[in-house]
């Protein structure tokens, strides 16, 4: 381990054991989101929560080697169009908008509930994108740096020239 | 004991919580100060038996505090020193009482605890498991009967990320010369 930013060795070691666990819970929120408590945003926050774990531990440059943050922008917009694309096969099959066009199964079962599982996979995956996204632009974008006043008047003349 | 008992001990520790967040000098302190009100308002929803904004509200709760830490905790920040006026102290614990006193009126007026003025969750309840096939009640509501307002909440997160995007950004555009 050459690695030098982030956590001790200890927190790396144990967080190759936790994350995985995590992320594999919010999957397990997400999909049985119709059968048990829980759904979409709740398993979304937890995948994030994965996200965030890692990056605590491993510093944001070993996150950023193996992750484009574009693909998370590409994976959260593609979510909320998807949503609405459901939406709108609901006003193509059943006469309105987010309509359950699906059939509805047998109850307490995994393949039930027509469109709200597919609904609750878009969810998550849009809100736990969003939400990691908000921490990391909130934790690694330093907009305030310590001499701000004096940064402020330095550049402020050339954001605003034209 | 009764459910009314553990929510009156949760709610009383929660504002003990919110006052300490308040009033501790040192950010860290108040950040966890903070995270008790949000974990007291998970214990309660456990306590009013809906397990699911419960499971919501914990696990945000831990991703908020998570962010206000590593946001807003850095090194050489020190906490604003507030001096109380008087005259400001007056004015804010005069508009607080007259708030108060017009509250004990207006929550006289509000439906008794469990008995709700709306009918339409009645028949959620009796029909809601035929109707979406869902057995969780919870998420047949958001996802069918309701979808329009989990479409509003999309939005409202695309929103925020857009914001905390645009405000936090340190590249800017370039100028057109």
């Amino acid at each position: 381990m050459t690695e030098t930013k982030g956590m001790s060795i200890i927190v790396k070691t144990i967080t190759r054991f936790t994350v995985w666990l995590i992320f594999l819970y919010g999957l397990y929120i997400i999909i049985h989101g119709h059968l048990t408590p829980g759904g979409g945003f709740a398993g979304g926050v937890i995948i994030s929560l994965s996200f965030v774990h890692f990056t605590l531990a491993y510093g944001r440059e070993f996150f950023l080697k193996r992750h484009k943050i574009s693909t998370l922008h590409n994976i959260e917009a593609g979510a909320g169009l998807a949503f609405i694309i459901i939406g709108m096969l609901g006003i193509a099959w059943a006469g309105s908008f987010l309509a359950n066009f699906i059939d509805r199964g047998t109850l307490f079962t995994l393949k039930s509930a027509g469109t709200i599982p597919l609904l609750n996979i878009v969810i998550g995956a849009k809100a736990g994108m969003a939400l990691y996204l908000v921490f990391y632009y909130l934790t690694t974008h330093r907009s305030f740096p310590q001499n701000y006043n004096e940064h402020e008047v330095k550049n402020e003349p050339q954001n605003y020239t034209k | 004991m009764p459910v009314d008992t553990w929510l009156h001990f949760i709610l009383g520790f929660m504002i003990i919580g919110a006052i300490a967040a308040l009033e501790i000098k040192d950010i860290l302190s108040s950040i966890i100060a903070i995270g008790i009100v949000g974990l007291g308002l998970s214990l309660a929803f456990l306590y009013l038996q809906a397990p699911d904004l419960a499971l919501v509200q914990f696990v945000f709760e831990i991703l908020c505090v998570i962010i206000l830490i590593r946001a807003f905790t850095r090194r050489g920040q020190h906490p604003i020193g507030l001096k109380r006026d008087v005259p400001e102290t007056v004015i804010a614990i005069t508009i607080l009482s007259v708030i108060f006193v017009l509250s004990i009126f207006a929550f006289k007026e509000l439906p008794s605890f469990g008995k709700p003025i709306v009918r339409v969750a009645e028949r959620y309840l009796a029909k809601g498991a035929q109707e979406t096939g869902s057995a969780n009640l919870v998420t047949s509501i958001i996802l069918d009967y309701r979808a329009y307002d989990t479409l509003g909440e999309v939005t409202v997160l695309f929103t925020s990320i857009l914001g905390a995007f645009t405000v936090l950004r340190t590249i800017g555009r370039k100028h057109r010369k």
